[in-house]
């Protein structure tokens, strides 16, 4: 490591308060949800209580919500795995006409504002007439997740040594049996990562599938309905601390997986 | 003939082998098989569904029935430039750039602490802590948010346990920022802004900073630079590609979000808001596709600044 001069008490000062700004909302929702209170958002809660995760279980439109997501994130990912993968083996060391052009249409669904990738496939499932439905939301959520996973497995590829395939090709192995055995197994943990923080990504997504989700409920917009017509705030509260938990898990893995690879990025 | 049965078998005859050393010998037609699928979907998916938004923009609505008429107009285009709606393009733009100011200087002294003068575990906390809130639900951390601004929350009531809610009466007394409770104040808003956005601005410009070799440092400092001077000279100029980077996040994230100012704020309207509201509640879809490309035509804008400052080398 460089060798640099302790920081001085007003930088370390600003880059802990930075830290707590962070952090202290999200510890205040695992707080709240074992509030007592259930009329309005008092602080610091009146009494602490584990009643409300038995309430939350009990709810029949939750587990509805959680589903779909969960279905919608599985599909989405599952279609960005493949087309992030074979975007990420044409663009990793290839250099042609037109490929900036490439990877510039594969930022673009997250550098745009949701809300104009929202219209945008509003209008066009509305000038085709499509019917709302599950795929109508997959489509969504899969154009945007492509580049996660793009990322991750384009990071893994520039790192792969091109020795390792030319010594499979010279060794006599043909282009498919180079893949299966050389360059999957070096690229399985980024891709894993990759999958991991799409999931993640969709499973959250508001933005662009309230364009495009019709009258489906997913667990975000159920959230979202909530937190603009707040009608059992403990619940609300409770499904904030599962939301929290189910996303940092594949969050904190996705990290670990691809910590040697360039920093991970959206 | 005794070398060739030394040599193991040869894997796969046939079709598979003549079309993998096809692909193999012809990188053109391998590259085409590899980027059909995701350019196909993109082509058709993405950019068909903005061609199709830029159509809307040109058309109109039948006043009586609420139909989309298919017939071209500038009609969208004459009411963008409504007093009302420039106020809302305005206004947006204005949040924009204050956001992304107060993440540059909130996020500068973290992102150059964990560059350098963090290393090994601490490095690594520091690294998730930034980056957890980053991909954890934007709808949970806005929510917290609300419960921090309640005015029964957590914010008013450490002002009153620090007597200085004298303090935030008089800041939500402000004209024009102030309001009934900091969950419905432009101050509210702009806060949650930029704490939505802040892990964005913060990993760039560690990753900038990260790439300025210490011999740089070193060499200022014996040609006679203090810190502070060094600093300026050096490390600032160099880190702009980064902060620019950033920006680009921070800048066009405010600018197209409709959910934040929705849940946090006084009833203000802001670019997304309108957008959203003209093709849902309003159902004039051409008129919010027209809105939408103001957006795109301010951040394409913005772009091209960034660009001059280097943004796409730390990207």
């Amino acid at each position: 490591m460089r060798s640099s001069p302790a920081a001085g008490w007003p930088l370390k000062t600003a880059a802990w308060g930075v830290i707590a700004f962070l952090h202290v909302p999200l510890a205040l929702i695992i707080l709240y949800a074992f509030s007592a209170e259930d009329k309005s958002y008092v602080f610091p809660p009146p009494a602490l209580t584990t009643q409300w995760f038995g309430v939350a279980w009990l709810r029949e439109d939750v587990w509805a919500a959680i589903k779909l997501s969960f279905e919608v994130a599985l599909a989405s990912t599952g279609v960005a795995l493949v087309l992030g993968t074979l975007a990420a083996a044409a663009l990793a060391r290839a250099s042609f006409f037109g490929r900036e052009a490439v990877s510039l249409l594969l930022i673009l669904p997250i550098a745009l504002p949701g809300v104009i990738s929202g219209i945008a496939l509003r209008s066009a499932i509305g000038t085709m007439q499509i019917p709302f439905s599950f795929w109508t939301i997959v489509i969504g959520h899969a154009t945007f997740c492509v580049v996660v996973v793009y990322n991750n497995a384009v990071a893994r590829l520039r790192r792969l040594n091109p020795n390792l395939i030319e010594a499979s090709m010279d060794l006599g192995a043909d282009g498919f049996q180079t893949l299966r055995y050389i360059v999957l197994p070096q690229l399985g943990s980024a891709l894993l990562a990759g999958a991991l923080l799409a999931f993640a990504l969709s499973f959250d997504e508001v933005i662009v599938t309230t364009f495009t989700a019709g009258q489906q409920t997913t667990l975000p917009i159920w959230m979202l309905q909530e937190l603009i017509r707040p009608r059992q705030r403990p619940v609300t509260n409770v499904v904030a601390v599962i939301i929290i938990a189910l996303t940092f898990v594949p969050i904190l893995v996705a990290y670990s997986l691809t910590r040697a690879d360039e920093p991970v990025h959206r | 003939m005794n070398t060739a049965l030394a040599l193991p078998p040869p894997p796969a005859q046939g079709l598979r082998r003549r079309v993998s050393d096809l692909l193999y010998t012809r990188r053109g037609l391998l590259l085409l098989a590899l980027l059909a699928p995701p350019l196909l979907w993109f082509g058709v998916v993405y950019l068909g569904s903005l061609l199709a938004l830029l159509a809307n923009a040109f058309f109109g609505l039948d006043d009586y029935t609420g139909q989309v008429v298919r017939e071209f107009t500038l009609q969208n285009f004459r009411d963008l430039a409504d007093p009302a709606n420039l106020d809302v393009v305005r206004r947006s733009v204005t949040m924009s750039v204050l956001v992304t100011l107060a993440c540059v200087a909130l996020g500068f002294p973290l992102a150059y602490y964990m560059a350098r003068h963090a290393s090994g575990a601490q490095k690594a906390v520091l690294y998730i802590a930034v980056m957890l809130p980053l991909w954890s639900s934007y709808l949970v951390r806005l929510y917290a948010w609300k419960l921090l601004l309640a005015k029964e929350g957590a914010i008013s009531w450490l002002a009153q346990q620090t007597h200085l809610g004298w303090l935030l009466d008089a800041v939500l007394a402000l004209p024009a920022i102030g309001g009934p409770s900091l969950s419905f104040s432009a101050i509210g808003t702009f806060v949650v802004f930029v704490y939505m956005w802040l892990p964005f601005m913060i990993l760039p410009i560690q990753a900038s900073i990260e790439r300025i070799p210490q011999s740089y440092i070193e060499a200022s400092g014996d040609l006679g630079a203090n810190p502070a001077l060094t600093f300026r000279r050096v490390i600032l100029p160099l880190s702009m590609p980064g902060i620019a980077a950033g920006s680009i996040f921070t800048f066009s994230l405010t600018l197209g979000d409709y959910i934040i100012p929705q849940v946090i704020g006084d009833s203000t309207l802001y670019i997304g808001q309108v957008v959203f509201k003209q093709q849902g509640v309003a159902g004039n879809v051409p008129f919010a596709a027209a809105f939408s490309l103001v957006p795109i035509v301010v951040i394409g804008l913005y772009l091209r600044l960034a660009k001059k400052l280097g943004a796409f080398d730390a990207l």
